[in-house]
């Protein structure tokens, strides 16, 4: 299906937001200004964004401990985003979470995990109390846990989609396989041939595979996912394959990639140059229109970081806050 | 007034609240019992007839029976609570946190907190706890002291049926993560409930079920008859004890427990679970801290050995505490100087 110029623009603006607010914390991590663990999602850009276009804020997404991709395709706020990472009270968690914890139930975005693996039950626990809310005219809401090729090897994720497939829960799993867990090569860790879907499949549910670098292909397959699971299928989930630009934390040697390996998926695996290259070939968009938005994208991220720098820091009197409602 | 069992509490109270609120959910492990069997839907009913009906009322969407996936069980519970329904989850015995803690502990009782006080997370989870079956190690064990250190979660622990009424009601309604806990030797309890369908107790409000001027015991669940039974034989000999039921360990009802030391100056604490870093040490702590200048004698305590729940029935009998463990603990206190 042919997007809209309007789609189109928009898809490319939120995974270059993505990009560009990776791209700056690598550099501000090196500065000691931020505190803490920070996973980047810089590389898998395609999939967030060519996921959640199709979500509206009733649908609900769980997400990994490398989750700021995820939140912003989903729609949590650039600036209260940078303001968590930087521990500032205004964050989007008043800087209790951080960068492993980042949430907004507002958007229905229900939190990056630093557990990895935790997040489907989760996932599933919101699908079910969605098929119990009942479908609207575009079918049921759904529920969406992201996982890695990390968190496919933890049983909470096999528990989850065995629950999934006994209660008919309208979940999907996306996996992103980045082909490494932490510091472990995939080829190593995942035993299925490679293939996590098959995995999925076993399980009794219907999967997708796609590239996970190409923008249009995750697009599309989502759109057929969606219409599966919206109708009251089950669940279902879908494999795309991937790359990571950076270490697993930010600080990684990343003493295990290859001679010419990150220069390489930079140079031929990056999703960002691919769409720009689909669709100036196929003139749906001009490279002006493309890099008036690279310049507006820079500009709020620096306005987003200068944003940061100047909120407010919590006090001591913070500490206890929000650790009950009512105690 | 109705008399039921402490089962039936259990019950009654999640069907009343099931009726009045359709946001409430009941989910675990043969819940329904029987699905997938020759025998059908509510066979079985669940194994400790706490759901009984539930399912041919409420159907498959509102009594989800779970295969035995402890950490999907309670994961499914976040997801639901965080997505707007109050789910109720059942673990059939407590000691199976084993396999789902970080459900428990790292996910739900912090979620609140880390997401800067955005989100509520309604779910209570259930659990079947204590020894006294000699079902040995892994079947009888009280998980209150790992699960009341946890910031984010509530911990309660009825001693009677009208308890778990007013209790499980207030769990149910209440909009942070909840663990209640029911011990398996009291199910069969009887006691009289009252018929009011908007009976609560408010968390963290201790009762004194015995009052003397003495010393202070202070107990919960099952052993809570075992510390009355001994306060009323140790009366009879002139040595007279208030007793308080916490009826939930977090949070902590600190200003009973201060109030009655102050009168009484000696203080006993009775629990279930082994002595280190438990609740009977956070107790003792708390009295040593704040009412030292009260005290006759050291704070003490009367638990199980460090030392897993053993099988043999003289083994699981000299494992526990018991009615004669507290009058003796007692005596020891009274005769201190």
């Amino acid at each position: 299906m042919q997007l809209s110029r309007e789609a189109l623009l928009r898809a490319y603006r939120q995974m270059k937001v993505i990009r560009e607010f990776e791209e700056r914390l690598h550099v501000e991590i090196q500065t000691g200004e931020i505190a803490g663990f920070t996973h980047l999602y810089c590389g898998q850009e395609a999939v967030a964004v060519g996921v959640c276009e199709h979500l509206s804020a009733a649908d609900k997404i769980i997400s990994t401990h490398r989750g700021h991709g995820h939140c912003l395709a989903k729609g949590c706020d650039v600036d209260d985003m940078m303001k968590e990472i930087w521990g500032s009270r205004e964050g989007l968690c008043k800087g209790k979470g951080g960068s492993m914890h980042i949430a907004d139930v507002n958007v229905g975005m229900l939190g990056a995990n630093g557990i990895v693996g935790a997040g489907a039950p989760i996932a599933v626990g919101a699908a079910l109390a969605l098929k119990l809310d009942g479908p609207d005219e575009a079918g049921l809401h759904v529920s969406l846990a992201f996982s890695g090729d990390g968190a496919c090897n933890q049983g909470t994720t096999f528990e989850a989609m065995n629950l999934a497939v006994v209660t008919k829960a309208p979940v999907i799993f996306v996996f992103e396989n980045n082909h490494y867990s932490e510091h472990t090569g995939v080829d190593y860790a995942v035993g299925t041939a490679k293939d996590i879907a098959s995995r999925a499949e076993a399980f009794g549910m219907k999967v997708w595979r796609a590239d996970g670098i190409d923008f249009f292909s995750v697009h599309d397959t989502m759109r057929e996912v969606l219409e599966y699971v919206r109708a009251g299928n089950g669940p279902a989930a879908v494999e795309y394959d991937t790359e990571r630009f950076f270490g697993h934390f930010e600080g990684d040697p990343q003493r295990y990639r290859g001679p010419g390996e990150l220069d390489r998926i930079r140079e031929t695996r990056d999703c960002l140059k691919q769409f720009r290259k689909s669709v100036t070939a196929a003139k749906l968009l001009t490279d002006a229109d493309l890099d008036a938005l690279d310049t507006e994208v820079l500009e709020a991220i620096e306005a987003a970081v200068t944003a940061a720098r100047a909120a407010e820091r919590p006090t001591a009197d913070d500490v206890t806050v929000d650790v009950y409602i009512n105690y | 007034m109705a008399k039921m069992m402490y089962r039936e509490a259990v019950l009654s109270t999640i069907a009343e609240e099931m009726a009045r609120d359709p946001s409430v959910v009941v989910l675990g492990e043969d819940v329904v019992g029987g699905m997938g069997t020759a025998g059908g839907p509510e066979a079985i009913g669940g194994i400790w007839s706490t759901s009984t009906g539930l399912f041919g009322q409420y159907g498959a969407e509102r009594v989800i029976d779970t295969p035995i996936s402890e950490s999907a069980i309670i994961g499914a519970a976040s997801g639901l609570a965080l997505a707007g329904k109050r789910p109720i989850a059942e673990l059939m015995f407590a000691d199976f946190i084993g396999v789902c803690l970080d459900q428990i502990w790292n996910q739900m009782g912090k979620f609140r907190y880390m997401f800067g006080g955005k989100s509520r997370c309604p779910a209570v989870i259930r659990m079947a706890y204590g020894a006294g079956y000699n079902a040995a190690a892994q079947h009888s064990q009280s998980v209150h002291q790992i699960l009341t250190g946890m910031p984010g979660l509530k911990v309660v622990m009825p001693s009677c049926p009208a308890d778990v009424k007013g209790l499980l009601r207030t769990a149910i309604r209440d909009d942070d993560p909840v663990i209640f806990l029911e011990h398996k030797a009291l199910y069969a309890m009887k006691g009289e409930v009252p018929d009011d369908p908007d009976f609560t107790i408010p968390f963290g409000h201790a009762r004194l079920t015995r009052a003397g001027q003495d010393v202070t015991i202070v107990a919960s669940g099952l052993l809570l008859g075992f510390a009355e039974a001994a306060a009323d034989k140790l009366a009879k000999d002139g040595i007279g004890c208030d007793v308080i039921d916490l009826r939930t360990t977090s949070p902590l009802d600190e200003e009973s427990i201060l109030d009655s030391v102050e009168v009484t100056g000696r203080l006993l604490v009775v629990d279930e679970a082994p002595p280190r870093c438990g609740l009977a040490a956070d107790i003792c702590a708390l009295v040593a801290n704040k009412a030292f200048a009260s005290l006759k004698a050291p704070p003490a305590a009367c638990t199980p050995p460090h030392s897993p729940i053993p099988f043999a029935r003289e083994l699981e009998t000299a494992y526990l505490p018991s009615a004669d463990k507290i009058e003796t603990a007692v005596r020891k206190l009274m005769a201190w100087r």
